[in-house]
């Protein structure tokens, strides 16, 4: 018999495929597995899981454990949090890790508040500390302005780590393994929290969170009535339009525009900001970028150290002129 | 009956603090500060009391503000009774200054909000601005075995139910639990108001009730850290910023845009 599950990834399913961020969890519990023996195992929960568990499969998972019923189709949290304490029960790993997503922000924790144990945020690495064998990572804290090197002190460990923090293995379409079925009895029972109603936003343009091209605007803007601008560039290159949290707490755009920490977290290959400084905040949202360029006024801004360009001017004389230049090309 | 609403507040650095004024200490596990500048309440819960005043003004609520730590800057800390609520209760032991961890944070609180007795709902802003762990209100719902509703942008009490719009990524849910529930607050739901001078005064007048570790009936030997910070440094930055050099900033924008074509992004 191998050994036991020594890593346990909590895998998630997008159009019923594995998500990406799942394969970069499984390249960091390979990464963990170097200094450790045992399993590296993906748990699934949800309905309809097999094409996501044959995923797992091939992106370096040895096993698969699903809870699969129908009454996780929507998420709803109480159940999901029985089921992943189910899963955890079977598995019986010593680290559990989590890709940072809207999912996981509330059961992660809620799922360590129920085993009694602690949790490493918003990671960056994760590692074992060679003397104690503890999971270890690096994580930045105030805002961004330090990084802490964190351990946790009781098992099960469970870290959450940040999106584009590993990069997915190669995935081998032959990789063999189990897929193992736990059963979890979840009643039918009225849950606690009840979706009365369900508001989605119009989808007008590119998703802020799939666009090859990002522009964000900021306090810097002064107002509203530049963001038609941004919309005017954004229709010109394909790009979806995104703002900083003053932006949207002054009113300006609405909140689902907003790129950070506590809005969407972006990944363009082009990421331009206008009149935000770069809090840390911020940048936490955008630092997968491959190319960040900055415009503002202010060139001690911290988002100049992240920038790859940057132009110190006003937006106002700097923004008409890049615009008619791209019209241009 | 008037509800009982409690709303959980942390005092924190101020995030807007300049960097160049954050140190970490001799001992590299925290950060420290100059004393000239004060800690300030953390932004999310100013919102999370906002809410509770929001019903107050439309329910006639009962605020209580909760708060835990081996210290506090009465000052700062008095703000929510500024803002209009009526009663502090501050957690208060030398045995809480160490707050950085949250599983025993949440231990204190979840003590503390037995001690206070019954309630109807339990405010908590979404995150604190210094670790963001966002995990205190989480693991407050589970050790209190409450109903929870995180990052909310509007709350509402009707016929005896919590009814919250949820944000989520591209809308929101319209969601609703039967009291006691808790319910994180994100800022979404609009800026906290301003002291009033009526406010301003009754809340110097006033004098928060004070609990240690004995009166919270807690064992500090149980108030184990799950999460050790092993070290704090500041991060290295190796990004280096081309500067678009021009006669204007006209100029600048249009090799702006020949730099980024010449470079495949755009």
């Amino acid at each position: 018999m191998a050994a036991g599950t020594k890593v346990l990834i909590i895998g998630e399913k997008i159009d019923g495929h594995l998500s990406s961020t799942t394969a970069e969890l499984l390249a960091a519990g390979r990464a963990l597995l170097q200094d450790l023996e045992g399993q590296l195992t993906v748990g699934l929960i949800g309905h309809d899981l097999a094409a996501a568990a044959a995923g797992a499969l091939e992106a370096g998972a040895e096993r698969v454990c699903t809870v699969d019923d129908v009454l996780l189709q929507d998420s709803p949290a109480e159940l999901c949090l029985k089921a992943l304490a189910g899963l955890c029960q079977v598995a019986a790993p010593e680290i559990i890790l989590f890709a940072r997503s809207a999912w996981a922000r509330e059961l992660a924790p809620r799922l360590a508040g129920r085993l009694g144990v602690g949790l490493l945020q918003d990671c960056l690495e994760v590692g074992i500390e060679p003397d104690s064998g503890c999971l270890t990572a690096l994580r930045p804290v105030y805002g961004g302005n330090f990084l802490a090197r964190v351990r946790c002190a009781v098992s099960p460990q469970i870290a959450v780590l940040r999106s584009q923090a590993y990069e997915p293995l190669a995935p081998d379409p032959n990789r063999q393994g189990d897929v193992v079925p736990v059963p979890v009895n979840l009643d039918d029972s009225q849950p606690r929290v009840r979706v009365v109603r369900r508001v989605r936003h119009e989808h007008t343009g590119v998703s802020l969170s799939e666009a090859r091209v990002v522009i964000s605007g900021g306090r810097g803007l002064g107002g509203p009535e530049p963001f038609r601008d941004l919309e005017e560039l954004a229709g010109m290159l394909g790009a979806a339009v995104g703002a900083s949290r003053a932006a949207v707490d002054a009113g300006w755009v609405p909140g689902h525009w907003q790129v950070g920490l506590t809005g969407v977290t972006v990944t363009p290959e082009l990421y331009l900001t206008i009149g935000i400084s770069g809090a840390s905040q911020h940048m936490a949202g955008c630092s997968g970028a491959k190319v960040i360029v900055a415009i503002n006024t202010d060139a001690e801004a911290p988002i100049f150290r992240e920038a790859r360009y940057g132009i110190v001017g006003d937006w106002q004389a700097v923004l008409p002129a890049f615009m008619e230049a791209v019209r241009s090309l | 009956m008037a509800l009982h609403v409690i709303v959980t507040a942390k005092q924190v650095i101020d995030p807007d603090m300049p960097l160049s004024a954050m140190r970490t200490a001799d001992d590299a596990r925290q950060v420290v500060t100059p004393a000239t500048l004060p800690p300030v309440m953390n932004g999310f819960d100013e919102v999370a009391v906002e809410a509770a005043l929001r019903l107050k003004d439309s329910h006639g609520a009962n605020v209580t503000v909760l708060s835990v730590g081996g210290q506090f800057n009465l000052d700062i800390i008095k703000k929510p009774l500024a803002m209009g609520a009526d009663a502090l209760v501050l957690c208060q032991d030398a045995a809480f200054a160490d707050l950085s961890d949250s599983f025993v944070t949440a231990q204190v609180l979840a003590a503390a909000i037995r001690k206070i007795g019954p309630f109807d709902l339990l405010l908590c802003g979404r995150q604190a601005s210094d670790w963001d762990n966002a995990q205190v209100p989480l693991l407050l719902a589970e050790m209190l075995a409450l109903p929870c509703i995180p990052l909310a942008q509007k709350v509402e009490v009707e016929r005896d139910c919590v009814i919250v719009e949820q944000l989520v990524p591209d809308g929101y849910d319209v969601v609703e639990a039967a009291p006691p529930a808790l319910v994180t607050v994100s800022n979404e739901l609009g800026a906290p108001r301003y002291p009033n001078m009526r406010n301003l005064m009754a809340a110097k007048r006033k004098r928060p009730v004070v609990w240690t570790h004995a009166d919270l009936g807690l064992d500090t030997a149980d108030l184990s850290a799950r999460v050790e910070i092993l070290q704090l440094r500041s991060p290295q930055r190796s990004r280096e910023c081309e500067f678009i050099a021009a006669e204007d900033g006209a100029a600048a924008g249009k090799k702006l845009a020949a730099t980024l074509h010449d470079a495949g992004l755009i």
